[in-house]
């Protein structure tokens, strides 16, 4: 192999993940692959974090930034949320986390969906890509600016929300308006283990978290129960179930 | 009941033998001789109003307001010491924006409320405390000071604030209405009077409907307790400075339109002469 594997390069998600609102309220979508250049470090990753009891935020990009940004936030909402004396709106989650991110921009480089329900305005997704912008969308798939992406990202990173990409014409076609809940998360599902499959850096399994006015639920696709997508193979036994495990060497 | 101190009434960080600050009740008379205010909250949102004394015939009428804007959705109109007042509209305009870039949503009037109530009671404390603009959580800064105090010697000498405020605001949770007192004691309310004649104006807000007026009514209701109250004989001319912010005006605090105040006040004066007729 030409390429020099990098063991200690940062560990970037290239991720797929993905928002979406419902009647009713939110899913949360994402793949489970981290990885360090093209090694992947863990197979089945959380990318979907917990920010208060009714905020998640999926994230993408360097793990590092955003799981930091993940914890300063989650701590400011903890505050917020006991000196207003009722749970934070998510466009205050949303805010706080645009704010880290813009004024940030210069070292952090993670793009993060923000989605949750509150009792104001229900179920909502906000996007926060690279720079720092904040956009409420009914539906977000990773990164919308790719462009500046490929300006400052050398070889070795993986774009983060690169598999969203994949994903544009997808919803387009598939997405509508006011689904319900089983809808959506059928939704998120087919199009992450799509873009699993075309994406080299996403990849391991799906998970999903919908949030609705009764409160969270989280759950996990593994990757042999997806479905397979054009020219995919069946999952090979290895050699090592079918021959049976050697026996040990008598030296 | 005496209301001299003698001797424990010298500073505001002296409690006095009964367990009263003396400083603290003296500053609520310099509100008591001010003008009254009187605020009432309406099922579609708040009414201000406040008795303008004028000191002279020399000023500009609609100079000298009492009534402030704090942020879109909610204002504030003052009692007792101008400047004093000046401070805290000045403070709790500075909390509102600075909360709104901070969270990207309005300020709930309820943490304004307890925002300005805070700083309020903040300043009946010995410390000299030093604010920054940024700052919003007054309790871990003090903290701070209290170790740079004790060991750089700075003491400064600190009065409360002489002016009572009532706070009036509609956001998400519907209209809400505030009064915080020179001691930093901040309650929510539905009618609220300070001021020279605020126990008759008290008494006049509980005869109201209040549940079902709307603000537009409440505006000639107010103007006429305003009028009411007003003692001719003490006090000569005065101002009546009026604001709303209900659905009417989109949620927003603004001054009552002109054609509305005029309605108010010449419903207020006929309301006033038929009194002196019985």
């Amino acid at each position: 192999m030409d390429q020099k594997m990098d063991f200690n390069a940062p560990h970037s998600m290239g991720t797929t993940i993905i928002g979406v609102t419902y009647n009713g309220g939110v899913v949360l979508g994402a793949d489970s692959r981290t990885s360090t250049g093209v090694y992947v470090a863990n197979r089945a990753s959380d990318k979907i974090t917990q920010l208060t009891d009714n905020v998640y935020v999926c994230r993408s990009g360097s793990a590092a930034d955003s799981q930091v940004v993940s914890d300063y936030v989650r701590y400011f909402l903890h505050q917020h949320t006991i000196q207003l004396g009722q749970p934070a709106t998510v466009k205050v989650a949303a805010n706080l986390v645009r704010l880290l991110s813009y004024n940030n921009k210069n070292f952090l480089e993670t793009g993060l969906i923000v989605g949750g329900w509150d009792k104001y305005e229900g179920g909502q997704i906000y996007g926060v890509p690279l720079g720092g912008t904040i956009v409420q969308q009914p539906f977000a798939i990773g990164e919308m600016e790719d462009e500046i992406l490929k300006n400052h990202c050398s070889i070795e990173h993986c774009f983060p929300g690169s598999g969203s990409s994949y994903l544009y014409g997808f919803f387009d076609q598939a997405w509508k308006e006011g689904m319900t809940k089983d809808e959506a998360e059928d939704l998120v599902k087919k199009a992450v283990s799509l873009a699993i499959a075309r994406d080299g850096a996403s990849g391991g399994v799906v998970r999903t978290v919908i949030i609705n006015s009764e409160g969270v639920t989280r759950n996990f696709y593994p990757g042999d129960q997806l479905p397979l997508w054009h020219e995919e193979l069946e999952p090979q036994n290895s050699l090592l179930d079918i021959l049976g495990a050697p026996e040990p060497m008598n030296i | 009941m005496s209301s001299i101190g003698t001797g424990y009434d010298l500073s505001v960080t002296t409690f006095s033998p009964d367990g009263r600050v003396f400083q603290i009740e003296y500053a609520a008379k310099a509100v008591d001789n001010s003008g009254t205010v009187i605020g009432i909250k309406c099922k579609d949102g708040i009414v201000l109003g406040v008795e303008k004394l004028i000191a002279s015939k020399m000023m500009l009428p609609g100079s000298n307001r009492r009534i402030h804007s704090v942020h879109r959705h909610s204002g504030m109109a003052v009692a007792g010491l101008a400047a004093d007042g000046r401070q805290i509209v000045a403070r709790t305009k500075s909390e509102a924006t600075n909360y709104d870039s901070v969270y990207g949503e309005p300020i709930p009037v309820k943490e304004l409320a307890e925002r300005v109530a805070s700083y309020v009671h903040l300043c009946t404390l010995y410390w000299w405390l030093r604010f920054s603009e940024t700052d919003s959580h007054y309790h871990f800064k003090l903290y701070f000071f209290v170790f740079f105090t004790s060991i750089t010697y700075c003491w400064r000498f600190h009065r409360p604030f002489g002016c009572g405020v009532i706070l009036g605001g509609y956001d998400r949770d519907g209209p809400q209405l505030y009064m915080v007192e020179p001691s930093g004691v901040s309650y929510r309310y539905f009618g609220a009077a300070i001021g020279k004649g605020r126990q008759a104006a008290k008494t006049e807000i509980e005869k109201l409907k209040l549940t079902d007026m709307t603000c537009r009514q409440g505006v000639i209701e107010v103007a006429k307790i305003i009028y009411g109250v007003h003692d001719e004989a003490k006090d000569k001319d005065f101002e009546l400075e009026m604001s709303w912010v209900c659905d009417e005006s989109n949620r927003q605090h603004q001054k009552v339109p002109d054609g509305l105040l005029e309605e108010a006040k010449a419903a207020a004066k006929a309301a006033l002469e038929e009194m002196d007729a019985d």
